[in-house]
């Protein structure tokens, strides 16, 4: 693949550049880091701050979910690759608004340990420090293994819930408790037909053959738990569907919100085939579409595929899911 | 008899950053293999931020285990990833083991114990998972026994880098289970873990200093 690209070891630092500078009305840079993203309207005095971070090259995550009752500060890292523990501190500080700051990130050994290393750090100036740790991504560990599971694309809704409820005054005990909600409700899938390269290294770390498929990848190109042919945009949206509900088993009238996004390289009208089939699917089973997303809203890099995201709504939610927000990516 | 002092502790850093740099493109290579290729850049430019902050630091800084502190934060600054917070933790583990007692040379092997006890602790990893622990508890052991055996600050030093250096060969014949390469599982198998290519690296730089020092 062809790239715009002038030196892979500045990609990220000049994707935030430009970021910054396109989203200025949204977003900008911590005057001490430049790998900390801050949302204009953040910090508020007396309202809990909302942190994530990650690595870069899954734009617009995690940056282009910063700005108005979304998240306040992202730390970002390079490209597949956790933020530092000081870029998790100094996004800390940067949302404090005095209530305390809720991390909510994905479950990824180094995101774990520099999150878990900058808390620490905020902790001793004083700042509170709660956190909520996505795994929807179904595939990657067993139902009774849960807490092994990554997070995915379920995230967006995380932060969405937990925003939202941030910004209507929550207490730090609350916006934890929404955001576990929302993720407790969130239910991934992924599915890869090609690979994507990390521009510094120049060739894919996985394959997948001209073909096959692989349903269950992971949001780097983890291995997923079946390679099979390439089957029709219908059966894969079936196949996709029926792995996300039979891990999540919803009463019949529940209300759910759908997420599909693309994973960097597959044409935006693919995903709106495979949508049309899977709310198909998702009524057949007695269960009522509330809000569907349908776009690149979480990528990896220029990886061919999709992802799934099944969230169980009730009014509470349904509230928090509806709350006027203002930011780049949602 | 020699401790484990400041000069001492500045010239290993020195000294590592320049291997590391001078393996930079070898280590981001191996790291393409089966990782994000950045291995490489990580520790050239973390340990470059640890001499810089040393630079920083007043002259009159001369407890060990400050300057070991100090390290770990330029560290954890510079290097994300699990090797960011990795590192930083041997480093304080280690600073936590200076601050209790000075800690001869000949005694290298607690140091690098505590060294490996801090990654243990902080990634949750053990031997045969193919991460840097695979070259950095083997050391320790062999510099303790090495010291056990009578050996001078010098055979420790080189015990510890044999026992590192054989550690980290040894993990191409693993299946990752901890860090990135464990995404690829069995993919991983017949490639050498960077981490503990670099961390084999790092424990020879104590040899070099002994060779130097005698």
């Amino acid at each position: 693949m062809q790239r715009f690209l002038n030196n892979p070891d500045a990609i990220v630092d000049e994707t935030v550049a430009g970021f910054v500078r396109a989203h200025s009305d949204l977003v900008r840079l911590d005057p001490e880091n430049n790998r900390v993203v801050v949302s204009q309207f953040a910090p508020k005095e007396g309202r809990v701050g909302i942190v994530t971070g990650g690595g870069s090259g899954h734009e617009p995550a995690f940056i282009g979910y910063t700005g108005k009752n979304m998240v306040d500060a992202v730390a970002v890292g390079e490209l597949f690759s956790s933020p530092t523990a000081k870029s998790f501190h100094d996004s800390i500080r940067a949302a404090n608004g005095g209530a305390g700051v809720a991390v909510l990130y994905g479950n990824y050994a180094g995101d774990n340990m520099n999150v878990k290393m900058a808390a620490k750090m905020a902790k001793k100036d004083g700042i509170e420090v709660a956190t909520v740790v996505a795994n929807d991504d179904v595939c990657s560990a067993p139902a009774d293994e849960r807490e092994k599971r990554r997070g995915v694309a379920g995230e967006i809704l995380m932060w969405k819930i937990g925003g939202a409820r941030a910004a209507l005054g929550g207490s730090l005990a609350e916006v934890i408790a929404a955001a576990q909600k929302a993720i407790d409700s969130c239910r991934s899938v992924g599915v890869g037909l090609g690979p994507c390269t990390l521009p510094a290294v120049g060739h894919p770390n996985f394959q997948i053959e001209p073909g096959k498929m692989e349903m269950g990848i992971g949001h780097h190109g983890e291995p997923g738990t079946r390679v099979e042919d390439l089957r029709t945009a219908d059966e894969i949206a079936d196949d996709m569907t029926k792995i996300v509900l039979d891990d999540h088993d919803l009463p019949e009238g529940t209300e759910v919100a759908v997420l599909i996004s693309g994973l960097g390289a597959t044409p935006v009208n693919e995903l709106y085939v495979l949508y049309d089939r899977v709310a198909q699917q998702i009524e057949a089973r007695g269960l009522k579409v509330y809000r569907a997303l349908v776009g690149n809203y979480f990528t990896s890099l220029e990886m061919v595929g999709a992802s799934l995201t099944i969230m169980a709504l009730d009014d509470e939610l349904k509230e928090l899911l509806d709350m006027e927000t203002a930011c780049p990516g949602f | 008899m020699t401790t484990i002092d400041n000069a001492y502790l500045r010239s290993f850093f020195r000294l590592a950053a320049e291997r590391l740099e001078a393996q930079r493109q070898d280590l981001c290579s191996l790291d393409g293999e089966i990782g994000d290729g950045d291995h490489g850049t990580s520790m050239a430019n973390g340990f470059a931020a640890i001499n810089a902050r040393f630079r920083e630091l007043s002259a009159e800084v001369q407890e060990p285990a400050i300057l070991l502190r100090e390290a770990a934060s330029a560290f954890l600054g510079e290097v994300g990833a699990t090797v960011g917070p990795l590192y930083a933790t041997a480093m304080f583990q280690g600073a936590a083991l200076l601050e209790e007692r000075p800690l001869e040379q000949i005694r290298l092997g607690e140091l690098l114990a505590a060294f490996a006890e801090g990654i243990r602790m902080r990634g949750k990893a053990d031997l045969g998972d193919k991460t840097m622990l695979d070259a950095w508890i083997p050391a320790s052991q062999a510099a303790r026994n090495a010291a056990a055996c009578g050996g001078d600050a010098a055979a420790v030093a080189r015990a510890a880098t044999a026992a590192a250096l054989e550690g980290a060969d040894t993990t191409t014949s693993m299946i990752a289970s901890r860090g990135r390469a464990a995404r690829l599982k069995e993919r991983s198998l017949g490639h050498l873990d960077p981490g503990a290519v670099s961390a084999a690296l790092i424990i020879g730089t104590f040899a070099e200093l002994a060779e130097e020092r005698t």
